[in-house]
């Protein structure tokens, strides 16, 4: 069949470049490998070249790929499944970038990107080292390749190719029996990119950490190429910038992505121990270790096996959180996982493969690696800093092995799955690493390497202790932390962790001073430290002291002992009602709906009880795209300087598909009469004539009855309905009475002989618009905002440093 | 011996420790048959909504915006109602699994937990050819 209006040449010449980049990587590995292995210099050097142009055609490939990706998402042509399924034609054009990353292809292909310049850095930059360092680089570089390949190899599908047309995914689909299928309906529009993706923090998150995730590789490559060619030490110093430029884009990466899920995912905070979270967080803390081994390796000779280990590790991690991530098995306990794909057959074979050989080299030469026999001096920097990578990776392997029980699971026939509370069983291990990184931190730097004066390192760590002491001591007493949720031995191991932080932030600053005489320039390691202790501290007193505001003290079934684990946690809010919600005053004041009708906001006025300060907060919530799948909410928050005021949506009426179809009833009643409804009763009390109270101010000309009842509810309260009919010129009408907390309405509809009122009566839930709200406090978390840049900065200042020391 | 021998050791110690406070309230997946058996201890169930119920979810922000009641069964066919004290998740109704994380009491399955909860959706994280080809033919 000849389809009309297709465009197929950018499909052609995108797969057309990925089957070419993947045929360049593997030239270039090999002339890479044949390069490092070559007897004499001058077929090294032969060799080499023919690597050098085989990985730039590589590298200009994939960035051709990418932009082709663009092209076909932009122009909307739909014949493509990948604009079909991650894009639509309303989408603004800054949420591009999120639709090509938004599936595995494009994920894959941003960290073929990363690589590829990474690689042309690389290979410009590290003269001998650069054969045998690209050789594993050009290796990983065409597995990816073959992940987003997309043939068949004795019937096994390689890899899923981007470029593949809608209609060749549903073959079967009646639409496509029509030549003319671009002109139909179904094909006018994709499925779209997900709500939740569509945020600023999608557009720079994902990009930011692959380029970590692709950087880990420069420290392994490194690793793997002081085995191969036995010169096991001479990369260390060269390899440094590499090894801290990863720690710190890795490090954005995954404090960006905690980020996003605190301004836009209903996570209720920014760190949620999810699986996909930890398995970014593990190859993080390892290559730390890493970073710090190496440092001692370059200043003593110490620690050299242990660096190896850390960063094979540390990227043999990233493959296995790949895998975690994208082959479904992850299913279970993941919030975010990728559902199962024909392709965890190749992701296995992938990190297998990776493993078996990092592994057979790493062995094959271990015993060769040189180290010292002699003990590190209990008073020098390289005993302490060892013992914090120690630490590090204790702290990883408590993290990993939970995060990995599907897996396990899998693999043994073991059912084990993490207890009720997810998020405690990780903090109450990981505040005691924090402790004693904390600690570590604040004292190693002032130790020397080899060996320090005793009497020189307890006169210099006086004062910053002191300091530390009083500081912690006055946050810990002042600053309210109270969270006894979890016992007295919890809460105690936070103001220890309060002080471990506090002392990070006090000894580091000080060091500065007291060890460097302020060289600014040589203080990178102080300021990341810095960074870190004001990371600690900002996460210890925001989660310790996340108060809900939102408590519902209206729930009669919030007392007896059990009422602090059963939920209190939202507040059900009707429209224009000013509620107390202990601190605050809170009014919902309806709401509006996006153009293209997926997104709600609902107006929220807030005014402190204390100081009266008013503001306004707009939580969303999203009808997600993909499939009309349900909502989710999206959070606002109002920040100041210490705390943040975090918000969200947890149900509305407005989102109650339908129309109300409940009726009202009729009843036939005299004075003193009971009526039944579904719970409680009422009783016809009285009736006025032309009453004049609060509500109704009728005159005594005036034709109008009031009926008033009270209403006995079943959870003990007694209300009072007053409805009302009255004529009008000759019309007799009546006005409703609503007793919102019922969900009831109840009207005076006629007057009957006998003196029998009729009292009509409808129960439903849309009576008036209401939503349910949480609102949570999160103190002083802008610390571990700032602190995440510090760090950054302090990181970014090393590298330069030690750039020109190269 | 050695000073990192004894590091070693130490840290091997501290891993076993840690493991063990893992072990501590680790929980199993169960059948909810066999999760009645376990009354009063933290178990995962894999369960789906029972559809036979003919209201299977209630919740009513109106009444009581901090409880869920609602109707499972897993993949044996066993029921039972669960009990919920948070908001309803929003996919609720059109999850195709949920994983739960809470205590058997008498008929009742009780998750006080906000985390106890996770819900599978068809489509949620995109890539799911079956949806997709639904999206294709609704659309239609």
């Amino acid at each position: 069949m000849n389809y009309i209006g297709e465009h197929l040449f950018p499909g052609q010449l995108g797969h057309f470049l990925i089957v070419l980049s993947l045929a360049a990587s593997i030239v270039a590995a090999i002339s890479y490998y044949k390069s490092t292995t070559s007897a004499t210099m001058a077929l090294a050097e032969s060799w080499k070249k023919i690597a050098r142009v085989a990985f730039l055609i590589d590298a200009v490939c994939v960035i051709s790929i990418i932009a082709t990706i663009v092209a076909i998402i932009s122009n909307h042509y739909f014949e493509y499944h990948y604009a079909w399924n991650h894009s639509d034609r309303s989408l603004e054009p800054k949420y591009l970038l999120s639709s090509t990353w938004e599936g595995q292809e494009g994920s894959f292909l941003l960290w073929m990107v990363w690589h590829a310049v990474l690689g042309v850095i690389v290979m410009f930059t590290s003269r001998k080292w650069e054969a045998p360092v690209m050789t594993v680089i050009s290796v990983a570089q065409a597995c990816l390749a073959t992940m987003i390949l997309g043939v068949y190899v004795f019937g096994l599908k390689v890899g899923n190719n981007p470029f593949i047309l809608t209609r060749h995914v549903f073959p079967d689909n009646e639409v496509f029996k029509n030549p003319n299928y671009l002109s139909l309906p179904a094909m006018q529009d994709g499925i779209g990119l997900n709500q939740l993706l569509q945020n600023y923090w999608m557009t720079i998150h994902p990009p930011i950490t692959f380029l970590g995730f692709a950087s880990t590789i420069v420290p392994f490559a490194f690793a793997i190429a002081g085995l191969w060619t036995k010169d096991f030490g001479g990369w260390t110093k060269k390899a440094l910038p590499w090894t801290i430029f990863s720690v710190a884009i890795l490090g954005t990466g995954i404090m960006m992505g905690a980020m996003w899920a605190y301004e836009s995912l209903s996570f209720g905070g920014f760190w949620a121990w999810d699986p996909v979270e930890n398995a970014s967080l593990v190859p993080w803390l390892l290559l730390v270790a890493g970073l710090h081994t190496q440092l001692i390796y370059n200043s003593t000779g110490h620690s050299l096996r242990a660096t190896y280990v850390f960063f094979i590790l540390g990227y043999l991690f990233i493959v296995y959180s790949t895998y975690l991530t994208r082959s479904g098995d992850l299913q279970d306990t993941s919030v975010h996982a990728f559902v199962a794909t024909d392709m965890v057959w190749q992701l296995r074979a992938w990190l297998v493969l990776n493993v078996v050989v990092a592994f057979a080299i790493l062995f094959a030469r271990y015993k060769k690696i040189p180290h010292i026999v002699k003990e590190e001096n209990t008073y020098s920097r390289e005993f302490w800093m060892f013992i914090g990578a120690l630490v590090l990776l204790l702290s990883g392997i408590s993290i990993i092995v939970p995060t990995s029980f599907p897996l396990i699971n899998k693999l043994f026939g073991t059912n084990l799955a993490i207890g009720e509370d997810v998020e405690f069983s990780y903090n109450r291990i990981q505040i005691f690493v924090a402790i004693v990184l904390g600690i570590l931190t604040a004292v190693t730097q002032f130790l020397k390497y080899k060996n320090t004066p005793k009497k020189n390192f307890w006169t210099s760590i006086l004062v910053p202790t002191a300091i530390s002491l009083l500081a912690s001591f006055s946050i810990s007493y002042f600053g309210g932390v109270d969270y006894d949720k979890y016992g007295l031995g919890f809460l105690a191991a936070i103001h220890l962790a309060i002080f471990a932080a506090v002392y990070t932030v006090v000894a580091n600053l000080s060091y500065v001073w007291l060890g460097l005489k302020g060289k600014l320039k040589a203080a990178g390691a102080s300021v990341a430290h810095v960074g870190f202790g004001m990371m600690l501290l900002g996460i210890l007193i925001a989660s310790a002291n996340k108060e809900i505001l939102s408590i519902n003290l209206n729930n009669p079934l919030n007392f007896g002992p059990d009422s602090q684990i059963k939920g209190t946690e939202n507040l059900t809010l009707f429209q224009g009602i000013r509620t107390d919600m202990g601190k605050y005053w809170v009014t919902y004041n309806g709401d509006s709906v996006s153009a293209n009708k997926k997104m709600t906001w609902f107006y929220i006025d807030m005014e402190d009880k204390k100081t009266g300060e008013k503001f306004r907060l707009l939580p969303d919530i999203i009808k997600a795209t993909k499939g009309q799948e349900g909502y989710s909410a999206n959070p606002d928050s109002k920040h100041y300087w210490d705390k943040d005021i975090f918000i969200y949506v947890n149900a509305s009426s407005n989102l109650a598909e339908g129309a109300d179809t409940s009726q009202f009833r009729t009843h036939s009643v005299n004075l003193g009469d009971t009526i039944f409804y579904s719970s409680g009763y009422m009783i016809l009390d009285s009736v006025v004539a032309n009453p004049r109270n609060k509500r109704y101010d009728f005159k005594p000309t005036d034709t109008a009855l009031m009926a008033s009842l009270s209403v006995y509810t079943s959870d003990n309260q007694t209300l009072t309905a007053m409805p009302v009919f009255y004529l009008k010129g000759l019309q007799t009408t009546h006005i409703i009475d609503t007793l919102y907390s019922q969900g009831l309405a109840v009207a005076l509809t006629r007057v009957l002989p006998d003196r029998k009122l009729e009292i009509s009566v409808k129960e439903s839930s849309r009576l008036t618009p209401y939503i349910a709200l949480k609102v949570v406090k999160f103190p002083f978390i802008n610390l571990l905002w700032l602190g995440t840049v510090v760090m950054v900065a302090g990181m970014i200042m090393s590298i330069v440093r030690r750039l020109k020391l190269n | 011996m050695k000073k990192s021998h004894i590091i070693i050791l130490v840290g091997f110690a501290a891993c076993i420790m840690i493991l063990l406070s893992f072990m501590g309230d680790l929980s199993t997946y169960e059948t909810l048959a066999s999760a009645r058996q376990k009354e009063g201890k933290t178990v995962t169930v894999i369960a789906q909504l029972d559809k036979s119920v003919p209201n299977p979810i209630q919740y009513d922000p109106l009444r009581n915006p901090n409880l869920t009641r609602f109707h499972v069964v897993d993949s044996l066919g066993n029921k039972a109602e669960v009990v919920y004290h948070f908001e309803k998740p929003f996919d609720m109704e059109k999850s195709d699994r949920i994983v739960l994380k809470g205590k058997m009491k008498g008929d009742i399955f009780e998750i006080t937990s906000k985390d106890g909860i996770l819900i599978k959706c068809p489509s949620k994280y995109k890539d799911d050819p079956k949806a997709a080809q639904k999206n294709l033919s609704h659309s239609n």
